[in-house]
C-alpha cells in the first residue's frame, strides 16, 4: 500500500481478504445463501407476528462464528403493549 | 516402537505440502527420530525429487500394496540423516490403486517400525485425499496466507472433523511479515480467527525454499535459512516441546513493543 493510498483512504487489501472470507466461509459452512436467509428471515416475521407485535421492519438475521461452529442470531425487537394500545 | 502417523492436507494445491513433509521429516530424522516419510499422491509423485532420492527408487507404494515387495524393500533410506526414510508414490498408475483400507493397513504396519510416519496428501477432496488420511493418528492442515487457500484449508477443516478424525493443526506457510505490515496479506492472528484451530508453525516466505528444491536438500538439514528453522520448530513442537512463534515470523517486532497492530 502506498503513501497516496495512505492519504486517501484507500482500503488495505488484506482487511478486504478476510471480510470476503468471513462472508464465503459462512455460506460454505452451512450452505444457507444470502437470499436463503432472507426468506427464512420473512417466515420468521410471519410466524412470530401471529404471537406478538413485532416491529418487522427491525428485525436482522445473522450467521455469528463460534470458533468452528456456527449460530442463528435472530434480533427481533418487540413493540412494547403501551404503544399497541394508544394507537 | 509406536509411530505417530501425521497427515500433511491442504485442499489447495501448491501451498507447500511436499516441502513441509521433507523438512519436517529431515527436522524430526535430525533429532534421532526414526521417521517414515509417505507420498500418496499416486500418478503425480514428488516427495522424491523434493528430498533428492529420485535415483533411488526401486519399489514404490503401489509395489506394497499390490504384494509385489516387502515394505521394508520401498522404504529409500535418506543417508544424509541417521533414519530417515521414503515410501516413494507409484508414476504410472492412479489414485484408484489404492484403497483407504490399504492406506490403514500400511500405517498399522508402520507403527511399530519407526517414531514418526509423514504422509503427504495430494491436492483436493477426492479419492487420494481420503486414502491419505485415513491412516492418520492427526491432521496437519497448511495453508497460505491468501484468499483461496485459506477458504479450502477451511473445506478441509470441515470434512476432517465429520471424518472424526479430531481437529487438525495449522501450518501457515509463505508469510511475507513486509506485506503483512502494509496491510497487503492477511496476518496469522485474521487466519485462526477465520479457521479457529490450533496454530502449529508460520513458515516465513523463503526464497530459499526453490533452492533447496532444485538441489533436493531439504532446509530443514542445515538450521540457517528462516524457512529451514521454523520447520525445526514444527518438529520440536511436534515432540512436546514448548517452542514459542517467533515474532518475526507473525508482526514486526517493533510494532510489537510499540503496540501497534
Amino acid at each position: 500500500m502506498s503513501f497516496i493510498d495512505r492519504m486517501i483512504g484507500r482500503k488495505k487489501s488484506a482487511g478486504s481478504a478476510k471480510e470476503r472470507l468471513q462472508l464465503v466461509l459462512i455460506h460454505d459452512r452451512t450452505d444457507l445463501t444470502p437470499a436463503e436467509l432472507e426468506a427464512l428471515k420473512d417466515d420468521l416475521i410471519e410466524a412470530i407476528s401471529r404471537h406478538v407485535d413485532i416491529d418487522s421492519a427491525a428485525v436482522r438475521i445473522s450467521v455469528a462464528q463460534d470458533g468452528r461452529s456456527q449460530r442463528l442470531v435472530a434480533d427481533i425487537p418487540l413493540r412494547s403493549a403501551s404503544r399497541r394500545r394508544s394507537r | 516402537m509406536t509411530a505417530t502417523v501425521l497427515t500433511i492436507t491442504s485442499g489447495k494445491g501448491g501451498v507447500g505440502k511436499t516441502t513441509a513433509v521433507a523438512n519436517i521429516g529431515v527436522a524430526l530424522a535430525s533429532t534421532g527420530q526414526k521417521v517414515v516419510c509417505v507420498d500418496s499422491d499416486i500418478g503425480l509423485r514428488n516427495l522424491d525429487v523434493v528430498m533428492g532420492l529420485e535415483n533411488r527408487i526401486v519399489y514404490d507404494l503401489v509395489d506394497v500394496v499390490e504384494g509385489r515387495c516387502r515394505l521394508r524393500q520401498a522404504m529409500i533410506h535418506d543417508k544424509r540423516v541417521p533414519e530417515l526414510y521414503l515410501i516413494p508414490a507409484a508414476q504410472t498408475r492412479d489414485k484408484s490403486a489404492v484403497s483407504p483400507s490399504d492406506m490403514v493397513r500400511l500405517c498399522n504396519e508402520l507403527r511399530p517400525e519407526c517414531d514418526w510416519v509423514l504422509i503427504d496428501s495430494p491436492a483436493g477432496i477426492e479419492r487420494g485425499f481420503y486414502n491419505a488420511i485415513a491412516g492418520a493418528d492427526k491432521i496437519i492442515v497448511m495453508t497460505n496466507p491468501e484468499i483461496s487457500a485459506v477458504r479450502d484449508a477451511d473445506r478441509v477443516i470441515g470434512i476432517v472433523e465429520a471424518e472424526e478424525k479430531g481437529s487438525p493443526v495449522l501450518i501457515i506457510n509463505r508469510l511475507n511479515s513486509a506485506m503483512v505490515k502494509r496491510g497487503d496479506m492477511i496476518s496469522v492472528d485474521d487466519v485462526l480467527d477465520l479457521l479457529a484451530i490450533k496454530l502449529l508453525g508460520i513458515v516465513p516466505e523463503d526464497e530459499n525454499v526453490i533452492v533447496a528444491s532444485n538441489k533436493g536438500t531439504p532446509l530443514a538439514l542445515d538450521g540457517k535459512t528462516k524457512a529451514g528453522q521454523a520447520f525445526q520448530n514444527i518438529a520440536r513442537r511436534l515432540m512436546g516441546e514448548e517452542v514459542p512463534f517467533l515474532d518475526l515470523e507473525s508482526q514486526g517486532l517493533w510494532q510489537r513493543l510499540l503496540g501497534r497492530k
